[in-house]
C-alpha cells in the first residue's frame, strides 16, 4: 500500500511537486528565521555578558541604581576579599573584578602639550594576574589589528577606529583624563601597546582595555572595582542557576540599610535583556503556531486544488467500491510522505543556510556607526537542536492538516451521482 | 587661585558706609570695589563631605588682581604638587606624576574641583557682581546675628553661569553672608552659608562657609581660610606656565 502511494506520488509530479515545494519553502523559512534570531539574541546576550554584566554582577547597591552612569564614587571596597569569599561560596564560577570609567584621552606633541583630545570610555580587566579569564572572555589576541598585546603595566589597548581617529600608533603615550574615586581629576599616562577591534561599533569608535591595577591606581581606587563579574564555567548562561546563586548571596551579604553593601544581580536584570530572553522561549511556540497556521492553509487550499484535479480519479475510485474512509486515509498517508520529503529537504536547506550565516554572518557595521548598544555589528545565525525541529514537524503537521481539511470533501460525494459525472 | 570666586566672595573690606538706601546697583558695586585688592597669598582648607565619607585638601593660592591666579596642593599626599594656573579666561592643571600640563576647556570645566562642590566653571566666573547682574532689592532681615539686605540678581548675559543669584548683604559690611545661584529655569543650582567672619589687615573676611552643589548628593564643601595676607609682592614668574612645572 504504502509502496503503491509513493508510486503514484513520483510518477504523478503534479501530486506531489506543488505540495512539496510549498513544505519545503516553509520550512527553510521557519529554520532560517529561527536559527537567525536565535544567533542575534544569543549574541547579544554573549556580548553583553562579555563586556558589561557576565552571568552574575556583584556591586555595591548604591552602585547598581546608578550603573549606567559608571559611578566609581560608589564601587565596591575591599573586592580582594569579597572575591575570595565568592570563590569559595561559589567555586564552580569564575570571578573577576572589572572598572569601568570615562573621561578623555590626551594625545601629547613632542613637547608634552595637547596635539588631540577624545572622550573616552573605558575597561579596565586583570591582564596580568597567570589565573586571569578575560583574555578568553574578552577574546583579545583575537582583536588586535596592530601592535601586540600588553605585557606589562601602563600598556593598554585601543580601538582601532578610535586610534585612527587620534591619529596614533602603537609605541605612541596617551594621557587619561579622569575623575578619581573621590572626585578629583586623575591624570594617568599610558603607552598604546596595539590596536583592537571590539567586534562592537560603541566600543571601536572610543573605547581603551586597560589592566585593573593601572587604573586602580589612575582612579585612587586601591583595593577597589566598580563591578565582581561571575561567569559560568562553560560560558554558557543558566538563567535558572544565575538566580539561585544571585538569591543566595543576597541573602548572605545584602543589607538594605547599607547602600554600599553588596548585591548580586543576574545578566537579564541588569542588561534589561530578560525581556529578550524570554522572547527566546516563547519564539519558537511562536514560530511554530504561525507556521502551522499559514502553512495549513496554504495546503488545504492546494489539496483542494489537487481534489478537484483528482475528481475523476476519486470518482472511480468510490465507483468501483473503494469506501471514502480508506481514500481519505490513503489521502493523509499521501500528505504524510509529503510532509516528511518536503520537511526533510527544508530543514536541510534551512540548517545549511543557517549554518553558512553561523560562519560568516552578516556585517551591518555601517547600520551600526552610531549604535551605543553592545551588540556586534556582525550578526550570526545559530544552528541549534530546535533548529531541526523548528520546521520539520510542523512542516509534517500542516502538511496533513492541511490534507485533512481538504480531504474532508469526499465524504459530500454522493455515489448516486457519481455515475452521472463519469459519463460526462 | 583655587576657590577664586569663593575667595573673592569671602574677603571684604571693612568700609563702614553710612549711606543709608543705597540703590542695588551701588550696593554690587560695593560689593565688587570692596573684593579688590592687587594680590594676595591665602593658604586654604577644603573638607569634602562626600557621598562616601570626607577628605581634607590644602591648597596655597597666589592671586594677582583677579584675573591671574597659581595654586599648589599640599594635601593630601596624592594631590600634593598638583598646581593649576588661570591666566585670564584659561587655566591648565600640572600633574607632576605625569608631568603633563593639561588646558582645562570645554566640558572639562564643569567638573568638580578635587571632588568638591565647586566647578572650574565656578572657578573661571568674573568675579565682579556689578558686570553680571541687575539687581533688586528684596526686602531686609537679620542673619548671622547682621542686618542684612536680600538682594535677587539676574544676569545681563545669556553666558553667564548662574542666570539668577540670590544675595543676603551685610548692611555695615557690604559682605555677603549667604548666596543662592540659580539656573535659567529657576531651579536652585547651588548654595553658599557662611559661617564665620574675621577682621583682617583691616578688612572683615569670611574665613568659613559651606559651598554646596544641591544636584550632588553629600553635605557640601566647608572651606576655610588658614591664612591670608593682601598686597604682597608675587614674582611675575609665578603666573607663567613654567612654574607649572617647577
Amino acid at each position: 500500500m504504502i509502496k503503491f502511494l509513493i508510486k503514484g506520488l513520483l510518477r504523478d509530479r503534479s501530486r506531489s511537486l506543488f505540495p512539496v515545494l510549498t513544505v519545503s519553502s516553509g520550512v527553510f523559512l521557519a529554520v532560517v528565521l529561527y536559527s537567525f534570531m536565535n544567533g542575534v539574541i544569543a549574541d547579544m546576550i554573549n556580548s553583553t555578558a562579555r563586556y558589561q554584566t557576565g552571568h552574575v554582577k556583584v556591586m555595591t547597591q548604591a552602585y547598581a541604581e546608578e550603573s549606567n552612569q559608571m559611578p566609581n564614587d560608589l564601587a565596591l571596597t575591599g573586592i580582594n576579599e569579597i572575591t575570595q569569599t565568592l570563590k569559595d561560596n561559589y567555586p564552580d564560577m569564575i570571578w573577576t573584578a572589572r572598572i569601568k570609567f570615562g573621561g578623555l584621552l590626551d594625545i601629547p606633541d613632542e613637547k608634552g602639550e595637547t596635539k588631540d583630545q577624545g572622550p573616552v570610555t573605558g575597561l579596565a580587566v586583570d591582564l596580568f594576574s597567570p589565573s586571569s579569564p578575560e583574555w578568553d572572555l574578552l577574546r583579545i589576541e583575537k582583536s588586535i589589528i596592530r601592535g601586540r598585546i600588553p605585557v606589562e603595566r601602563g600598556e593598554i589597548l585601543i580601538g582601532d577606529e578610535f586610534a585612527g581617529k587620534l591619529d596614533i600608533a602603537p609605541g605612541d603615550t596617551a594621557t587619561l583624563i579622569s575623575s578619581t574615586m573621590f572626585g578629583s581629576m586623575a591624570i594617568y599616562n599610558f603607552k598604546i601597546a596595539g590596536t583592537v577591534r571590539f567586534g562592537i561599533s560603541a566600543m571601536d569608535r572610543g573605547a581603551i582595555l586597560a589592566d585593573i591595577a593601572d587604573i586602580q591606581e589612575a582612579l585612587d581606587m586601591q583595593d577597589t572595582a566598580g563591578e565582581l563579574l561571575g561567569y559560568f564555567p562553560d560560558n554558557i548562561y543558566n538563567d535558572e542557576k544565575a538566580a539561585e546563586i544571585a538569591a543566595s548571596f543576597n541573602r548572605q551579604f545584602k543589607d538594605p540599610d547599607d547602600r554600599f553593601s553588596p548585591i548580586m544581580r543576574t545578566l537579564p536584570v541588569e542588561s534589561g535583556l530578560s525581556d529578550y530572553i524570554a522572547m527566546i522561549d516563547s519564539m519558537g511556540v511562536i514560530i511554530v503556531s504561525i507556521f502551522i497556521a499559514a502553512m495549513s492553509i496554504v495546503l488545504w487550499n492546494s489539496g483542494l486544488m489537487g481534489s478537484l484535479r483528482r475528481y475523476g480519479e476519486i470518482g472511480v475510485r468510490l465507483a468501483v467500491g473503494e469506501n471514502k474512509t480508506h481514500i481519505y486515509k490513503t489521502l493523509i498517508l499521501e500528505s504524510l510522505f509529503i510532509g516528511i520529503f518536503g520537511s526533510v529537504i527544508g530543514t536541510a536547506a534551512g540548517t545549511g543556510v543557517s549554518y553558512l550565516m553561523q560562519i560568516y554572518g552578516i556585517d551591518y557595521g555601517y547600520l551600526m556607526k552610531n549604535s551605543s548598544m553592545m551588540i556586534s555589528n556582525v550578526y550570526r545565525a545559530k544552528v541549534s537542536t530546535g533548529s531541526f525541529f523548528i520546521g520539520f514537524i510542523p512542516g509534517i503537521v500542516s502538511t496533513v492538516l492541511g490534507a485533512s481539511i481538504a480531504g474532508t470533501g469526499i465524504y459530500r460525494r454522493q455515489t448516486a451521482s457519481l455515475f452521472k459525472e463519469l459519463e460526462v | 587661585m583655587k576657590y577664586i570666586a569663593l575667595v573673592i566672595l569671602m574677603i571684604t573690606p571693612a568700609f563702614l558706609f553710612s549711606q543709608n538706601n543705597p540703590s542695588p546697583a551701588e550696593i554690587l558695586k560695593k560689593i565688587d570695589d570692596n573684593t579688590i585688592s592687587d594680590s594676595k597669598v591665602v593658604i586654604s582648607r577644603m573638607v569634602i563631605h562626600g557621598r562616601r565619607g570626607e577628605r581634607t585638601v590644602r591648597a596655597k593660592t597666589w592671586q594677582r588682581n583677579t584675573s591671574d591666579s597659581f595654586t599648589e596642593y599640599l594635601d593630601p599626599p596624592r594631590e600634593k604638587g598638583t598646581k593649576m594656573l588661570k591666566l585670564g579666561d584659561q587655566l591648565w592643571t600640572y600633574s607632576p606624576s605625569t608631568d603633563r600640563t593639561i588646558m582645562i576647556s570645554g566640558h572639562m570645566l564643569r567638573q568638580s574641583v578635587m571632588g568638591s562642590d565647586l566647578s572650574y566653571e565656578d572657578m573661571m566666573e568674573d568675579p565682579f557682581l556689578s558686570s553680571l547682574y541687575e539687581g533688586e532689592i528684596a526686602g531686609s532681615g537679620e542673619l548671622l546675628g547682621r542686618q542684612v539686605w536680600i538682594m535677587d540678581l539676574t544676569a545681563k548675559k545669556d553666558d553667564t553661569a548662574y542666570a539668577r543669584r540670590k544675595i543676603w548683604v551685610d548692611k555695615e559690611r557690604y559682605l555677603i553672608l549667604k548666596e543662592e545661584l540659580y539656573a535659567k529655569s529657576g531651579k536652585l543650582l547651588k548654595q553658599v552659608d557662611i559661617h564665620e567672619v574675621k577682621f583682617i589687615e583691616g578688612r572683615w573676611i569670611a574665613v568659613s562657609a559651606t559651598y554646596k552643589d544641591v544636584l550632588k548628593e553629600g553635605d557640601g564643601t566647608e572651606m576655610m581660610i588658614e591664612s591670608i595676607s593682601f598686597d604682597e609682592n608675587i614674582p611675575d614668574y609665578i603666573f607663567s606656565k613654567a612654574s607649572l612645572r617647577k
